[in-house]
C-alpha cells in the first residue's frame, strides 16, 4: 500500500475529524485521544508563554535606566524569577514535546494513539496542578530565589514563597517523567509494519531523546527540590554548613538534572528543523544517520558536564577539568547537525515560506548560542563571564532563538494539519523577520555587556552598560510585537483561513497521508512503511525541478 | 576605566583570559561567516525555480566527507579545550609570596582585612605589581567576587574558605560586584579595589587605624577561649603542642595523614572529634558555635604565627 | 483468547501487544525511581564520607531490631505478590491463590507500615528528631537523622501507594469487575512492588548497619 494519497481523493465517507468528534467540554476534558491533549497542552503553554512574556517585560522596562524607576528590588527579584521558573518548567520543557510530540509521533509512526492514552490525559493534568502551584506562588507574592534555588539562601534566607515554588516544579517534574515513558513505549511499541527505527523522521528520534532524558534526570530534580523544601519547612539539615550540611552539594543534584535539561528544550526543536528544511529544500536530509548518532550522542553525553555550571563554584579544579573536556566534546554532535542542515539545501529548489524562515533562522542563532558555548566551556573565559550577561545571551540564543523559533517553525508547519485551515503567509513571513531581528537586538547587546562585566539578576548596574540596556530593552519591545502577531492571525485562520489540504506542503511522512485536521483514529487505512523518510528524489539526486503535487504523486523508487 | 566598549586588562591574569576569548571570537566568527556564507549563497543560488544546476550529487559528498569534517571538528574543539585549560591550570595556585587578604562577604557587603589588620568595607587597597591572595568566607548565603577588570570571579561559600588571587599591572580604582544572587540587594553589594603603587600602598597601610592583626587577635582569644589550658607548654594535659604545627604532616590515629594547613586548623577547632592526632584522645571539645568565622580565623593566623614548617615548593 | 479481548484497550489491536507494552513501561518507569533514590543515597554517600565518624555514631543509634523485622516482612511480601503475579499469567491457577497471595502481600505491607510506626514513636521518644534537644552531639549526626526521616518517609509514601495498588487489585478483582487472569496490571504492580523492596534493601545497610560492622 502506498503511503502517498492524491490530493482531492476521498475514499471514504465522511466522518468527523477528532476536532468536531465531540464538542461538549467534557469530551475535551475526559479526552485519551492524543490530538486533542496536545491542543490542551497548546493552549496552556500559550497561557504561561504569555504569563512569563509579561513579567520579562516588566524587567526589561526597569532596565532602562541604571538605577531603577518603578520597582522595588524585591519586586524585581521576584519578577526574574518568576519569568525563569515559568519559562523553563512552564513552557519550554512542554513546548514541543507535548504539543507537537503528542500531536505528531502517533501520525509520523502510523500508530492510533500513543501506547498509553490515559496517562497522557493525566500528564496533562499533573501540568495543570504544577501550574496551579505557580500562579499560587505569583498571587501569593511570588519566589526571589532566582529559578535555581541556591542553598542556603533558598533554604535559611528568602522570606518568600519557595515551598509553593518548589511544589510547582515538583509536580510539573512528574508530568515530564509521564510524558517521557509513554513516548518511549510508543516508539518501540506502535511502529507501523515497515517503519524500522532507521527509517523513522528525524523529529521521531529527537523526542525518543528527548524522552529518555526526560525519564533519568527530572526524578534527581524532583530530590534536589524535595530536600530544600525539607530543610526549609521541616528543619531538616541537609544543605546547612554549620550543621555539617554542603550548600554545593545542592548545585550538584540540580545541575545534573538542569543540564539535561536543556537538551530536552533543544533537541526537539533540532527534530522539527529536520523535519521543516527537507520539505521546503525538496531535498533528502544530509546525513540521516549521523543525525541520527549525532541525537543520541547529544542525549548521552548531556547527563555529563554539568559541572560547567560551577567551575566558580568551589568545586575541585580536576572536576572542572573534566567537565571542561566533555563540554567542548558535546559541541561536536550539534555541529555536525548544523553542517548537515546547511549542505541539505545544496542543489535544493528552496521556497522560504514561514517554516522555513524559522528552520533558517534557528540554525543561525542556534550557531551563534552554541559557538558562545565554547567560551563558557573554556575555564579561563567561563570565571570572567559566568554568571554575567554573557550567559544570559547565550542561553536565550539557544531556548529562544532556537527552541522557540523552531516552536513557531513547527506551529507554522504543521497548523494547516492540526486545525484544516491555512494561515495567511504573508503576514507570517513578517512575523519570523520580525521575530529574528528583534530577537538579535535584544540579545547580542547582552553578549557585550557581559563580558564587559554587567553580573546577572542585577536590578541596579552600573552606568556605563547603559547603552547596552537600552538596545536590549528596545529589541525585547520588537521582539514582543513579533510574538503578538502570530497570536493575531493564527486565531483569525481558525474563522476565515482557506480550508488545508492534506498535504499543502507537499511533504513526506506519514502525517501528510491523512487528511487535514485528521481523523479521531489518524488513518483511515493502517499505513504501510517500505521506504526511509525525506524520499523528496531519488537517492544520489538532487532537488527535481517539478510542482511539489506533481513530485508526490510519482512513484518515487 | 571601564567605557562602553572596553574593560581594562589590569591583571597579569587578564591578557590571558582575554589572549583566549580573542582567539575563540576569530574561530567563531570564521564558524558563523561559513555557516552564514554558505546558507545566503545556498538559499539564492538554489531558490525555487533557479537556473542553477542540480541534478546528480557530486561524489564527494558522501560519508567519507562527513567523518572527515566530523573529525576536523573534534581536533579542533579538543584543541581549543586544552589550549584553554593549560592556561587555567597554570593560574590555580598563589605564589608563595603573595600578600594574604581575608574577605569576608555578608548580605550585602564585603569586608576585608590586610593581614596586618587593618579592615575596610566595600573596597580593597592593594600594590601594585604584587600577587594578592585572596581567603574568602560568607557569614550567610552564597556570594561570588567578582573584578572584571582582573578577568576573577570566585563563588564564596558560607562555612568554608575558598581562595582565588591576583597581580595587578594598573594603577587606579576597579569595580568590584557580587556575582551571585545573593537576595534583596544583590545590585547594590558592589566595592571597589584601588590598586596603589607599592610605596603609596606601604604608606597607606601604616596610616589604618591600629587595628590588631590577626595574630594578636588571636593571641588573646587563645588565652581567652581556653585553648592555652591544654595546648600551652605549660599544661598538664596530653594535647598536642601547636608550635611549628603549621605546614607540618600530621599523622592520625585512624593511620590517614593531614598536612596542618588553615582547613585543619579550622576542622581541628570547630569538628575536633574528625581527626584525631595519633597517640591523643578524642578530649578537645568543639568551638562550633562559639567562634565565629573572624575569631577562627585569627586563631589560625595566631598558630601560623608559631612557627612553620617551610613548605619544599 | 477470546476473554482476553475484554482488557484490550486503546490503541493496541493485540492483547499480547498490550502485554509487553505494560510491562515496558514500568520499567522505564522504574528507571526514573531508581534515579530518584539513587540522588537520595548519592546525597547520603556524599555526607557520610565527609562525616563517617558522625555517620557510625547515628547508625548506632537506630533500633536494629525493628529494621531487621521490617526487612523481612518485605522481603516476604515480594514473595506473596510475586506468587499473584505468576498465578494470575498462567491461566489455569485458581482466582483465589492470587487474592489470597494479594491479600497477604497488602497485609505485610501494613505490618510493614505499623512496625515503622512503632520506630518512628521510639525515634521521636529518644530525642533523634534534628533540632533544638537532638539527643546525639555531633553536629553531623542530625544530619544522618534528617536524611533518615526524609528517605524513610519518600519510601513509605512509595510503600504506601504499592498498597493502595494492591488492594485496588483485590477489591476490583474480589467484586468481579476486572479480571484477574492474565491481567498485565497485576505484573505491573509486581514490578514497582519489587522496586520499592529493593529500595529498602539498600536502605538497611545504609541506616542500620554504620558502627556496627566492625
Amino acid at each position: 500500500m502506498s503511503d502517498v494519497v492524491l490530493a482531492g481523493e476521498l475514499p471514504f465517507p465522511p466522518r468527523p475529524d477528532y476536532l468536531r468528534a465531540g464538542s461538549t467540554l467534557a469530551s475535551w476534558l475526559t479526552t485519551t485521544d492524543h490530538k486533542r491533549i496536545a491542543i490542551l497542552y497548546a493552549l496552556t503553554i500559550t497561557v504561561f508563554f504569555f504569563m512569563g512574556g509579561a513579567a520579562i517585560t516588566a524587567v526589561r522596562l526597569e532596565l532602562f535606566v541604571p538605577n531603577g524607576w518603578f520597582l522595588s528590588s524585591d519586586t524585581y527579584n521576584r519578577l526574574f524569577s518568576f519569568h525563569g521558573i515559568i519559562m523553563v518548567w512552564f513552557f519550554l520543557v512542554p513546548s514541543i514535546p507535548n504539543t507537537f510530540g503528542n500531536f505528531l509521533m502517533p501520525l509520523m509512526i502510523g500508530a492510533p494513539d500513543v501506547a498509553f492514552p490515559r496517562l497522557n490525559l493525566f500528564s496533562w493534568y499533573l501540568t495543570l496542578v504544577g501550574g496551579v502551584f505557580a500562579v499560587y506562588t505569583l498571587i501569593a507574592g511570588g519566589v526571589d530565589t532566582g529559578w535555581t534555588f541556591y542553598t542556603p539562601f533558598s533554604t535559611m534566607f528568602s522570606n518568600t514563597h519557595v515551598l509553593t515554588a518548589a511544589a510547582a516544579v515538583f509536580v510539573v517534574g512528574f508530568a515530564s517523567i509521564a510524558t517521557g515513558v509513554n513516548f518511549i513505549a510508543t516508539t518501540h511499541m506502535l511502529r507501523a509494519p515497515g517503519m524500522t527505527w532507521f527509517r523513522l523522521p528525524l523529529f521521531v528520534w529527537s523526542i525518543y531523546a528527548t524522552s529518555i532524558v526526560m525519564v533519568l534526570s527530572t526524578p534527581v530534580l524532583a530530590i534536589s527540590l524535595m530536600l530544600v523544601v525539607a530543610e526549609r519547612w521541616l528543619g531538616l539539615p541537609i544543605f546547612d554548613p554549620a550543621r555539617g550540611g554542603d550548600p554545593i552539594l545542592f548545585q550538584h543534584l540540580f545541575w545534573f538534572y538542569s543540564h539535561p535539561a536543556v537538551y530536552i528544550m533543544v533537541l526537539p526543536a533540532m527534530g522539527v528543523v529536520s523535519e521543516i528544511i527537507p520539505c521546503f529544500a525538496r531535498r533528502r536530509l544530509f546525513g540521516y544517520d549521523f543525525m541520527v548518532y549525532a541525537i543520541i550522542a547529544i542525549a548521552g553525553i548531556g547527563f555529563f558536564v554539568w559541572g560547567h555550571h560551577m567551575f566558580v563554584s568551589g568545586q575541585s579544579p580536576y572536576a572542572s577539568l573534566i567537565f571542561s573536556f566533555l563540554s567542548f566534546v558535546i559541541a561536536v554532535p550539534s555541529a555536525i547537525k548544523v553542517f548537515n542542515w546547511t549542505a541539505s539545501l545544496y542543489r535544493g529548489q528552496i521556497s522560504f515560506n514561514s517554516p522555513m524562515l524559522y528552520a533558517l533562522g534557528f540554525v543561525g542563532l542556534f550557531t551563534t548560542g552554541g559557538l558562545s558555548g565554547l567560551f563558557l566551556a573554556s575555564i579561563p573565559v567561563d570565571v570572567h563571564v559566568t554568571d554575567t550577561y554573557f550567559v544570559v545571551a547565550h542561553f536565550h540564543y539557544i531556548m529562544v532563538g532556537g527552541s522557540v523559533s523552531a516552536f513557531f517553525g513547527a506551529l507554522h508547519f504543521w497548523w494547516p494539519k492540526i486545525t484544516g485551515k491555512m494561515y495567511p503567509e504573508s503576514w507570517a513571513q513578517f512575523a519570523a523577520i520580525t521575530m529574528y531581528f528583534g530577537f538579535n537586538m535584544t540579545f547580542l547587546p547582552q553578549f557585550f555587556a557581559g563580558y564587559l562585566g554587567m553580573p546577572r539578576r542585577y536590578h541596579t548596574y552600573p552606568a556605563e552598560f547603559q547603552v547596552y540596556n537600552v538596545m536590549s530593552s528596545a529589541g525585547a519591545a520588537v521582539l514582543a510585537a513579533a510574538y503578538l502577531l502570530p497570536l493575531m492571525y493564527l486565531t483569525w485562520s481558525l474563522l476565515h483561513g482557506k480550508r488545508a489540504p492534506n498535504n499543502p506542503w507537499g511533504a513526506t511522512g506519514l502525517e501528510w497521508t491523512t487528511t487535514s485536521p485528521p481523523p479521531p483514529n489518524n488513518f483511515d487505512i493502517q499505513p504501510l512503511v517500505d521506504r526511509g523518510p525525506y524520499q523528496y528524489h531519488a537517492e544520489r539526486e538532487s532537488a527535481g525541478t517539478d510542482a511539489p503535487e506533481v513530485q508526490n504523486a510519482r512513484s518515487l523508487r | 576605566m571601564t567605557t562602553v566598549f572596553t574593560l581594562p586588562e589590569a591583571s597579569t591574569h587578564a591578557a590571558r583570559v582575554d589572549g583566549i576569548f580573542a582567539i575563540l571570537v576569530v574561530v567563531s566568527a570564521l564558524t558563523l561567516a561559513l555557516v552564514f556564507g554558505l546558507l545566503v549563497t545556498f538559499a539564492i543560488r538554489y531558490r525555487r525555480g533557479s537556473n542553477a544546476k542540480r541534478g546528480r550529487l557530486p561524489e564527494i559528498v558522501n560519508r567519507e566527507f562527513e567523518v572527515s569534517w566530523t573529525a576536523a571538528t573534534g581536533f579542533l574543539f579538543v584543541f581549543l579545550f586544552w589550549w584553554a585549560a593549560s592556561a587555567d591550570v597554570g593560574a590555580l595556585t598563589a605564589p608563595t609570596n603573595a600578600l594574604e587578604v581575608h574577605v569576608l562577604a555578608k548580605q550585602w557587603m564585603w569586608k576585608t582585612q590586610h593581614s596586618n589588620g587593618a579592615r575596610e568595607i566595600d573596597e580593597l587597597h592593594v600594590p601594585l605589581g604584587q600577587p594578592v591572595r585572596l581567603v574568602m568566607t560568607s557569614q550567610d548565603v552564597i556570594h561570588s567576587f567578582f573584578v572584571p577588570a582582573f578577568r576573577i570571579k570566585q563563588d564564596v561559600l558560607p562555612g568554608r574558605n575558598t581562595e582565588t588571587w591576583f597581580k595587578a599591572t594598573k594603577l587606579g580604582v576597579f569595580p568590584l560586584l557580587c556575582a551571585e544572587y545573593c537576595g534583596t540587594d544583590h545590585s547594590a553589594m558592589r566595592g571597589r579595589i584601588t590598586v596603589m603603587g607599592e610605596d603609596d600602598y606601604a604608606r597607606w597601610l601604616s596610616r589604618q587605624p591600629e587595628g590588631d592583626d590577626l595574630a594578636h587577635l588571636g593571641a588573646k582569644l587563645f588565652v581567652s577561649q581556653g585553648c592555652s589550658g591544654c595546648h600551652a607548654a605549660s599544661s598538664s594535659v596530653h594535647a598536642p603542642k601547636l608550635n611549628g604545627l603549621y605546614g607540618r604532616t600530621v599523622q592520625l590515629s585512624d593511620g590517614r595523614q593531614l598536612k596542618a594547613d588553615d582547613a585543619y586548623l579550622r576542622d581541628s577547632i570547630l569538628q575536633p572529634k574528625r581527626d584525631i592526632v595519633a597517640g591523643f584522645e578524642p578530649l578537645m571539645p568543639s568551638f562550633a558555635g562559639l567562634l565565629d568565622d573572624g575569631e577562627v580565623q585569627s586563631l589560625t593566623a595566631y598558630i601560623r604565627s608559631l612557627g612553620q614548617e617551610q613548605d619544599h615548593e | 483468547m477470546t476473554d482476553a479481548t475484554a482488557l484490550l484497550r486503546e490503541p493496541w489491536e493485540r492483547f499480547e501487544r498490550q502485554q509487553r507494552a505494560g510491562k515496558f513501561g514500568i520499567w522505564i518507569f522504574l528507571a526514573s525511581e531508581t534515579l530518584f533514590f539513587g540522588a537520595l543515597m548519592l546525597t547520603y554517600a556524599v555526607c557520610r564520607v565527609e562525616h563517617p565518624d558522625a555517620f557510625a555514631a547515628a547508625g548506632r543509634a537506630t533500633n536494629i531490631w525493628f529494621g531487621t523485622i521490617n526487612t523481612a516482612i518485605l522481603l516476604t511480601s515480594s514473595l506473596t505478590i510475586a506468587v499473584a503475579s505468576q498465578a494470575a499469567a498462567q491461566s489455569e491457577r485458581s482466582r483465589t491463590l492470587v487474592l489470597t497471595c494479594l491479600g497477604l502481600t497488602a497485609a505485610l505491607g501494613f505490618a510493614f507500615i505499623v512496625v515503622k510506626g512503632f520506630e518512628y514513636k521510639e525515634d521521636i521518644d529518644k530525642h533523634l528528631v534534628p533540632g533544638a534537644g537532638f539527643a546525639l552531639s555531633e553536629a553531623a549526626a542530625q544530619l544522618f537523622y534528617g536524611l533518615y526521616w526524609l528517605v524513610t518517609g519518600v519510601h513509605a509514601i512509595h510503600l504506601t501507594i504499592g498498597i493502595v495498588l494492591v488492594v485496588r487489585l483485590i477489591v476490583l478483582g474480589a467484586t468481579r469487575r476486572i479480571r484477574l487472569r492474565e491481567n498485565p496490571e497485576i505484573e505491573v504492580t509486581a514490578l514497582y512492588w519489587h522496586l520499592v523492596d529493593i529500595v529498602w534493601i539498600f536502605l538497611y545497610p545504609l541506616i542500620y548497619l554504620p558502627g556496627r560492622a566492625s
